[in-house]
């Protein structure tokens, strides 16, 4: 537990050593708040959920983009040998660096409260959906963070650690679009895959475990996923 | 003892990087892996700090094996990876409290461990800076810190002078030798006069396989099986080579003794003896009592090149 500690601090130290974390945040409140304030006054009502629509959109990009180095480039450098040759297990070295890329995506969120206080000023608005909208933004972001870990893994290179995490995201997010094309069976398989079924539900206010069970389960799997891959080179 | 290696090997597909290698390492020998490019002295080091896992054999450290404790054997291994990897967006002090967390230093030891391995391995001055923008000789220093925060029974550095200047190797191998005092320090390196300088073992390695283990100058003079001795004397008047010959031959340890060529009254005379046995005084004695007039006399001192350069090329 110590070591992930450990491994976490220096991750998040530096995303904000580097520039990392203040660009992604930027961007990220930024578009965000331009999705949501040009549709607001045209649909009139006192609610977030064109900004809860539109968040997962952008986490296809901001998942893999934060995640892509956090691996490939301790390979790259070889400083995972130095992390390796250590007295700590490889799954703390995954879950640390997981851990703080998920606090980022919660750092780079909590300045889109001010659309939800705007609003508050503007009208009143349900508080369920914006409790259940957050809850299901971070676990999207999650799932979408633990996926880039597990890109990161497969490659010594940062751009194609992105591609592959971006298309492992954007198929696990269009999945429940295509599902009209899907023979009957599989429809349902498909859609409980998809991310983005189980984040409408809870961002309706619906909180059901089968939802909560599938975030954690796909987070547990994918660092589980690259805890494997790490540890590769060791197996004889 | 400190180290056993059983038998190992590491195998990438047909390339058999560690071909069954077996040896031992006791406390407080500074050992140097001796060998080519590619030979397997990285892998090696690799396997015994549990970076990879060796096809066949064991590794015993400190009466663990690898294998069930890499945890605990890790504890007692500083290591110094070839290229010496370092975190370049880090400062120097950042990073050394990060490794000393990992090492599993004690919280409250952990300012005053950075605070020595700072001051011993001579980086007070850049001790605020980011490693990316060290020098290469400092970022080899802080290589060497984090191998050495929290103490370690044992140090690994694989090629621990490679890109230093010349001062810098000094410093540094007189780092090493006293370190060797108390730890066992194993290192790779493939310039030989380091491991004349640092080590009191080598090992020869080539193709996966120990070729040669030693003491260096074990290896220097024993290699040949014999000592050799060159000798110029002036052809005294009333003498030739044999009578010469008979004179030198009531040394005990002589083995053979060659003429290898007479020139302007000046005879050059090769002297063989047993392995170990210096007869420069007798040779001089002898000289002495007769009224020879002696011009030359030296032992050759087979250089570690040679033996290396044999060695390897020998298997190739």
């Amino acid at each position: 537990m110590e070591n992930i500690i450990t491994i976490f601090k220096k991750e998040l130290k530096s995303y904000f050593d580097s520039a990392m974390a203040y660009i992604i945040i930027v961007v990220f409140v930024g578009l965000l708040g331009w999705f949501f304030t040009s549709s607001l006054f045209l649909v009139n009502l006192a609610t977030l959920r064109s900004f809860f629509e539109t968040a997962p959109f952008l986490l296809l990009f901001f998942g893999p983009a934060i995640t892509m180095r956090l691996i490939s480039e301790e390979k790259k450098s070889g400083t995972i040998e130095l992390l390796a040759t250590k007295p700590i297990q490889d799954y703390e070295i995954i879950i640390g660096k997981f851990l703080s890329a998920w606090i980022l995506f919660v750092i780079a969120l909590l300045p889109t409260l001010i659309y939800y206080f705007t609003i508050t000023i503007l009208g009143d608005i349900e508080l369920g959906p914006v409790i259940g909208g957050y809850l299901g933004l971070i676990l999207v972001g999650g799932v979408f963070i633990a996926i880039g870990i597990f890109g990161s893994t497969l490659t010594e290179n940062q751009v194609v650690a992105f591609i592959i995490s971006f298309l492992f995201v954007f198929i696990l997010f269009i999945l429940d679009k295509i599902l009209i094309f899907a023979p009957g069976f599989l429809a349902s398989i498909l859609e409980f895959i998809s991310i983005d079924y189980h984040f409408s539900n809870i961002a309706r206010g619906v909180i059901d475990t089968r939802d909560l069970i599938y975030y954690i389960s796909a987070i547990v799997l994918m660092l589980y996923l690259s805890t494997i891959v790490i540890s590769k080179r060791r197996w004889a | 003892m400190s180290i056993i290696v059983e038998n190992l090997s590491k195998h990438y597909g047909n390339l058999r990087a560690v071909d069954n290698i077996s040896f031992e390492i006791h406390h407080g020998e500074i050992v140097g892996f001796l060998g080519p490019n590619g030979a397997g002295k990285t892998t090696t080091m690799r396997i015994l700090t549990s970076y990879l896992a060796p096809t066949s054999g064991d590794v015993i450290i400190e009466g663990k094996n690898i294998k069930d404790n890499s945890l605990q054997t890790r504890r007692l291994i500083g290591y110094l990876p070839e290229s010496n990897p370092l975190y370049s967006d880090m400062n120097v002090l950042d990073y050394l409290e990060f490794v000393a967390k990992l090492q599993g230093v004690e919280k409250t030891k952990i300012s005053k461990r950075v605070r020595e391995m700072i001051g011993v391995c001579g980086i007070n001055e850049v001790k605020h800076m980011d490693i990316g923008q060290l020098s290469k000789g400092y970022r080899q220093r802080v290589g060497l810190a984090q191998a050495m925060i929290h103490d370690p029974k044992i140090l690994i550095m694989d090629e621990p002078t490679s890109g230093l200047d010349p001062n810098q190797i000094v410093e540094i191998r007189n780092l090493i030798r006293q370190l060797g005092r108390e730890k066992t320090v194993i290192l790779s390196t493939h310039i030989l006069p380091e491991v004349q300088a640092t080590c009191n073992r080598v090992l020869i390695i080539n193709k996966g396989k120990i070729v040669a283990d030693g003491t260096p100058s074990e290896l220097q003079s024993g290699f040949h099986g014999y000592e050799r001795i060159f000798v110029e004397i002036e052809k005294p008047d009333g003498y030739d080579f044999e009578m010469l010959q008979v004179k030198f031959n009531t040394l005990p340890s002589i083995k053979q003794i060659t003429l290898l060529y007479e020139k302007d009254g000046i005879l050059r005379i090769k002297f063989e003896s047993e392995k170990g046995a210096d007869i420069r005084k007798q040779i001089y004695q002898i000289c002495r009592d007769n009224n020879f007039n002696l011009i030359e006399l030296h032992r050759e001192q087979t250089s570690l090149e040679d033996v290396f350069h044999q060695l390897t090329l020998e298997a190739a």
